[in-house]
């Protein structure tokens, strides 16, 4: 082999190296986050950890169901407002989308979709928070429905989009009527990665602080009125994280082990919803 | 029949009842930042632009220290992401043996699903007392004498808001260039390869030119997103007003300045002050986006890309 | 066209044009279809058969831009009248598409009852009886009458499209319009639809658009010879094949050009 190839075979070899080694390091990068979350979060996993609201600072021991239940609300009644409106966002999009109104729906989901979560966070001060006198879960689940609707208008859309026209054009020939056909046949069919849509937005908000802050707020005590502020896992992480006391910073390394169980739990209930769905659709 | 004519205009009307959310919420967005912002805009100007100082005693405020973070720790963000989010990309479109294929990108996209409080929560636990002991004094050996090295180092840093945003954008610039490089034609690959031209040559001559514009188009598409973090970052940035060359020193971006201080904005014009930032943080993301968005389509045609949960 | 005077008519067209915004597609045909006959309708790539079938249930005027201009005749009565509405009327004409496209959600069972219940039908006995005769007159009865609830992707290609004839004839259309519908089929699923067409016709009157001339042959009474968009022979099928009139259906038959 000439010099010049053997330089070409070369550096083909060090770059394929070089790739490979930058990929897993990406990978890596991932393995040290979850494995240290593990390696500091799991021993402060008790039973009094998961029942128990905190306790005054400084003292030891307190726990996060205040957090946690505060989040399963939060992120409920957000799912509850947001993912009929962006279904139905994207619903419409799919069917009668093709004209102007479809054309600024669309482009204002994907400039939604990149805005960042604080200034919703802003936005949810001002519009709910101030005119109702106090923070509020509530409000707090309004900025994530914000966050949630144009997320599930697109994927929505998209999965609708994959089904064949020729399947509706079997349900039109059959006589039946096109709210039907959309509902019956085309929704239907494109349920699973609807659902699948909803449950990764619902993930995606789960692990949301910036638009809790002004909104939300927190809240030290057990409480499940949505008029109240209240506490999530990720808001409590943030404050035990950058407080003083090691206690603290126990609790914070926990409380993110047990929010980022939760968003992985839900993350592989919509891919495993997806292969049980997908599998057959063809 | 006419009961099947009201159905369906009856859906119709529902259906577009709730399409109809997303112009009003981005009115109402507009409108709400514009108003709380109007005071502010009113007694700075432009100059809230190049300003440095912020002091809510005097109420004075200036947002230059705030943008040169964000722009800073988001372009030292690209500068580490980039080279690892393209290699996960082609690793994964031309050299992974198919079975590692789905282990490998499942993990990358598992990155994007860490909530960015948590990254926050492991770097200040975790790599700022790594840079401190392992990584700060090797490279201030090596290249103290640089200005981007100066001053001591206490941990809340610049370089970590940039590290720890390299991480968090990784899986979107490899998902998005991935998606690009696999609607590259497989006959520009065989084209090239057929010529006698070595793997490495055959991704570089032909896949990668070919694919130029949506990798651009995903790379943009990560400082969108860098542009906009706001809880990993305030927690390991240190949150100064300052504008400093140095990355082992102390810094600010916008959305941390808001995190951290609009609670404790007691008057209006401070609160005005910030408002008027979050503005100028929404309307670069916009820009920042819509540029992204355009060089993707091109390639990459049609899909809504970087709006599923990755 | 070539009827005698009692042969009673189902279906016509009277100077039918069907445009796609200013492209005629067809041009002024006017075709009579005689109850219980089996008519095909052949011609090369583009000549606008499948437009013209897709006008005979109003399907044609759901793509975006299209339009039809003339009459079509059920009963007599004109489809295209304003008082006429086109979602009843697809539920008295069945369709069956070129792919099989059974619904994929549904089981065999609410496949064929599908037509069915968007009529209102929802008796259980009621359902269970037009779903059993449905499949048998499709000749799948006995391959599936022990999985009826069992997924409609489980069938193989020539089966599901057995499925859809089933589906489409479930709610008992007075017409059966077929386009195509063993252009994706092997031959043994291809010669089990064509013995079906036989079968059927003693119930219902049906169209047959296809690009194969010796299915045409083998199935059809009638054929209707159209190319870019007019309708340039028609008569019974063995004359048509044997003593073509016009010149063109000649050169079409003897595959000197299309």
């Amino acid at each position: 082999m000439s010099g010049a190839s053997l330089r070409r075979h070369l550096t083909s070899r060090v770059m394929t190296v070089l790739i490979v080694v930058l990929s897993f390091t990406a990978v890596l990068a991932l393995v040290l986050i979850l494995g240290n979350l593990l390696v500091k979060g799991a021993s402060s996993l008790d039973w009094a950890f998961f029942t128990k609201s905190p306790v005054p600072a400084g003292q030891s021991g307190g726990g996060v169901a205040n957090a946690i239940a505060g989040t399963i609300l939060i992120v409920g009644l957000a799912g509850l407002i947001g993912v009929p409106v962006g279904v139905g966002a994207g619903m419409y999009l799919a069917e009668y989308g093709g004209g102007r109104l479809g054309f600024v729906v669309r482009f204002v989901a994907d400039v939604l979709n990149g805005t960042p979560s604080i200034v919703i966070g802003i936005v949810g001060w001002t519009f709910i928070v101030k005119p109702s006198g106090g923070f509020s879960a509530l409000a707090g689940s309004i900025a994530l429905a914000i966050l949630m609707i144009p997320m599930l208008a697109r994927t929505t859309e998209e999965m609708v989009r994959l089904v064949p026209h020729s399947l509706r054009e079997a349900a039109l020939a059959l006589g039946y009527p096109r709210w039907r056909t959309s509902l019956k046949v085309v929704a239907r069919t494109a349920l699973g990665g609807i659902v699948t849509g909803c449950l990764v937005g619902i993930a995606r908000v789960a692990g949301e602080t910036a638009p809790l802050l002004f909104t939300a707020l927190g809240n030290l005590n057990f409480t499940t009125s949505v008029t109240q502020p209240m506490q999530t896992l990720s808001l409590q992480i943030y404050v035990y994280a950058t407080g003083p006391f090691d206690e603290w910073h126990r609790l914070a390394w926990a409380s993110a082990l047990v929010l980022m169980g939760l968003v992985l739990v839900i993350s592989l209930t919509a891919r495993w919803v997806t292969r049980a769905r997908y599998g057959r659709i063809r | 029949m006419r009961g099947i004519d009201r159905s369906d205009r009856i859906y119709r009307r529902v259906l577009t009842f709730f399409a109809l959310a997303l112009p009003a919420l981005i009115l109402v967005m507009l409108g709400v930042l514009l108003v709380d912002a109007l005071p502010a805009l009113r007694r700075f100007g432009p100059s809230f632009l190049w300003t440095s100082t912020w002091d809510p005693v005097a109420e004075v405020y200036g947002a230059a220290p705030m943008i040169f973070g964000t722009l800073a720790s988001s372009l030292l963000a690209l500068l580490l992401a980039v080279p690892l989010a393209l290699s996960v990309a082609i690793f994964l479109t031309e050299f992974s043996p198919r079975w590692l294929r789905q282990p490998v990108a499942f993990l990358v996209e598992l990155l994007a699903a860490i909530p960015s409080v948590v990254y926050g929560t492991w770097g200040i636990f975790v790599l700022i007392p790594f840079l401190r002991s392992y990584v700060v004094p090797p490279l201030k050996a090596l290249l103290g004498w640089t200005p981007f090295l100066q001053g001591v180092f206490y941990g809340n840093s610049l370089l970590a808001g940039g590290i720890i945003l390299a991480i968090m954008i990784v899986p979107y610039i490899a998902a998005v260039s991935r998606e690009v490089l696999l609607a590259v034609p497989t006959s520009q690959r065989e084209a090239a390869l057929a010529m006698g031209a070595t793997r490495w040559e055959a991704v570089r001559t032909a896949v990668l030119p070919y694919g130029r514009a949506g990798l651009i188009g995903a790379v943009i598409l990560g400082l969108g997103r860098a542009l906009g973090e706001t809880m990993a970052v305030t927690m390991v940035i240190g949150n100064r007003h300052d504008i400093g060359v140095s990355v082992l020193q102390p810094a600010y971006t916008m959305a941390a300045a808001i995190a951290n201080e609009f609670s404790e904005a007691t008057t209006g014009m401070y609160q005005s002050a910030l408002v008027e930032v979050g503005l100028i943080l929404f309307v670069l993301t916009v820009v920042v986006n819509a540029i992204a968005r355009i060089l993707i389509w091109r390639v990459a045609r049609g899909a809504a890309v970087g709006s599923k949960a990755l | 066209m070539v009827a005698s005077a009692n042969t009673r008519l189902r279906l016509e067209t009277a100077h039918l044009t069907a445009l796609f915004g200013q492209h005629r597609a067809v041009r002024d045909v006017s075709l009579l279809f005689p109850a219980h006959t089996v008519t095909a309708i052949i011609g090369p790539s583009g000549c606008g058969k499948s437009t013209l079938l897709r006008c005979l249930n109003r399907m044609h005027e759901l793509t975006p831009g299209a339009s039809v201009q003339g009459e079509v005749l059920l009963d007599n009565v004109n489809i295209y009248a304003a008082d006429v509405s086109p979602v009843e009327l697809r539920r008295r004409i069945g369709m069956v598409f070129q792919r099989p496209t059974p619904f994929p959600t549904m089981s065999i069972y609410d496949n064929v009852a599908a037509g069915l219940r968007v009529n209102g039908g929802r008796r259980r006995a009621a359902l269970d009886d037009a779903v059993s005769r449905a499949l048998q007159q499709a000749a799948l009865w006995d391959e599936v009458k022990d999985r009826l609830h069992t997924s409609a992707l489980d069938l193989s290609g020539g089966q599901q499209q057995r499925l859809c004839i089933a589906r489409a004839v479930a709610p008992q259309p007075e017409i059966l319009l077929l386009d195509e519908p063993t252009a994706s089929l092997d031959p043994a699923g291809t010669q089990r639809i064509e013995e079906l067409c036989h079968a059927l016709k003693r119930l219902y009157t049906i169209v047959i658009v296809t690009h194969n001339m010796q299915q045409a042959a083998r199935v059809s009474d009638y054929t209707a010879f159209m190319y870019l968009g007019s309708l340039i022979e028609v008569g019974k099928t063995n004359e048509i094949f044997t003593k073509p009139k016009v010149e063109q259906t000649e050169a079409y038959i003897t595959g000197r050009f299309g």
